[in-house]
């Protein structure tokens, strides 16, 4: 099949929830309409969801502690359910977890729905747990999630810290779909994010057709994992 | 948190009121008291103990890396680390430590993560995912797949660089080091003893570990 032009797009709300059952084939692009967002995301295989994203799958496969083009995401299974095709931001941080209630109200105060309308605080733990009981999934599917737009250095002595003014107006990253993908995103703030006011920031999602990895295909090629990766996401498709 | 910081336990193990040798690619799973202290010792030096943890009350509540940590704000396991659950749960604190520093990015291995990372001819090695697996369906409270999340790897050394690179180490634990943590809640325990012969994370030669449970406050 041939690459197509966008197919759909719509804009994902600050603190806002989403999902979608990306096609093999296809690639999702996300971009950050306002600079500082963060989209807390985490994948399924959508025939058999306890095939999930692995972080530590992920991370020691490549031999990275962040997320940037030409890497993938793996699932448990050693299969790829996503690439990184394209990026403008250079970091994305696959370590820092997501937000809890008690940590959004003790940070920015608490905030209802019955006071605030639409604009009561959100936090990143509820949000995926809602959006997942959707697809018929709970808290035991719950697993570490991709904060994409946002980077967390580590220091020699393992100190963590959130690198401010990470993602610029325009920025944007596409993932590839290599098999068929439940996405479950969210667009809390990131819980190390030492901004003082709840100010969750909105992103463009869109979604295109495009053509299968071929043997030179920059993701499959990186590093010799994921040449392997490839062959085995391959082989579950035979 | 910087450098390493070693404390030992004060804890006599001919009081003990649970002893267990773990063999090699053995997995093991037990329950603890709320205040128990729970020691696992590296007997043989550089062996990864792969260790998930649950509340006893509700399994859906479990070990959560990322959010232990972020809590800490620093990537390493030591002494004073609270080991966080999934809905913000104190499950234990790390009361001694010898070794220092242990690792919870780098996962537990599997026959599949082994496919992509050394050949797809090393499918048959035996794997800690195997032993979880194996662990939790005969354990038989319902747990299955689901329930095997990402892990603590005791006595492994898993440094990230600046530049966001992570690397696999040589260990830094030898003989006889140990790490205990004292039980904040009721909590199950899940260990594989890790039977990985691709990476130095055994020293290439998987080896027993010992498992000790001493009565609250240390009786």
């Amino acid at each position: 099949m041939n690459e197509t032009s966008v197919l759909w797009e719509e804009t994902i709300h600050g603190g806002a929830t989403w999902s979608h059952v990306l096609k093999r084939g296809t690639a999702l692009r996300i971009t950050d309409l306002q600079g500082g967002a963060n989209v807390g995301a985490v994948f399924y295989n959508f025939e058999c969801p306890s095939e999930r994203y692995n972080m530590p799958d992920t991370l020691k496969a490549q031999h990275i502690a962040r997320l940037t083009k030409e890497f993938v995401l793996y699932s448990d299974m050693g299969r790829i359910l996503c690439s990184i095709i394209e990026d403008t931001v250079g970091w994305h941080d696959p370590i820092g977890g997501t937000s809890s209630a008690k940590l959004v109200d003790a940070k920015y105060g608490p905030s209802r729905y019955q006071e605030h309308r639409n604009d009561y605080h959100k936090n990143g733990h509820d949000a995926f747990l809602i959006e997942l009981g959707k697809w018929g999934l709970g808290p035991r599917d719950l697993v570490a999630n991709v904060n994409f737009f946002s980077r967390v250095d580590v220091a020699l002595d393992g100190g963590m810290g959130f690198a401010q003014g990470n993602s610029k107006a325009g920025d944007h990253l596409e993932l590839r779909a290599e098999m068929n993908v439940l996405a479950i995103l969210n667009t809390c703030q990131h819980p190390l994010d030492p901004h003082p006011r709840y100010e969750p920031k909105p992103v463009l999602v869109s979604i295109r057709r495009v053509t299968a990895p071929g043997p030179d295909d920059p993701c499959r090629i990186s590093r010799q994992e994921n040449g392997r990766g490839f062959t085995l996401t391959e082989r579950y498709f035979v | 948190m910087s450098g390493i910081n070693l404390v030992e336990s004060k804890l006599d193990p001919t009081k003990a009121i649970y002893s267990q040798v773990i063999p090699a690619g053995e997995p093991w799973i037990h329950a603890l008291k709320k205040g128990q202290h729970f020691r696992i010792v590296d007997l043989h030096g550089n062996q990864a103990v792969d260790t998930l943890f649950y509340n006893a009350h509700d399994y859906s509540d479990r070990y959560s890396a990322q959010d232990t940590i972020r809590q800490q704000s620093n990537i390493y396991l030591t002494t004073g680390t609270q080991l966080i659950s999934t809905n913000g749960t104190v499950l234990l604190t790390i009361v001694a430590d010898t070794c220092g520093r242990h690792d919870t990015l780098g996962g537990a291995c599997a026959t599949e993560s082994n496919m992509v990372r050394y050949a797809v001819e090393k499918r048959h090695m035996h794997a800690c995912r195997n032993s979880f697996l194996k662990a939790v369906m005969e354990w038989d409270h319902g747990m299955t797949k689901r329930d095997i999340t990402s892990n603590i790897n005791f006595f492994m050394n898993v440094p990230v660089t600046p530049e966001g690179k992570l690397t696999f180490e040589d260990g830094i634990s030898d003989p006889g080091k140990y790490v205990e943590m004292r039980a904040e809640a009721d909590v199950l325990v899940l260990i594989s003893n890790c039977p990985q012969l691709n990476n130095p994370c055994n020293a290439y030669n998987p080896t027993p570990v010992q498992v000790l449970i001493w009565e609250g406050a240390g009786k």
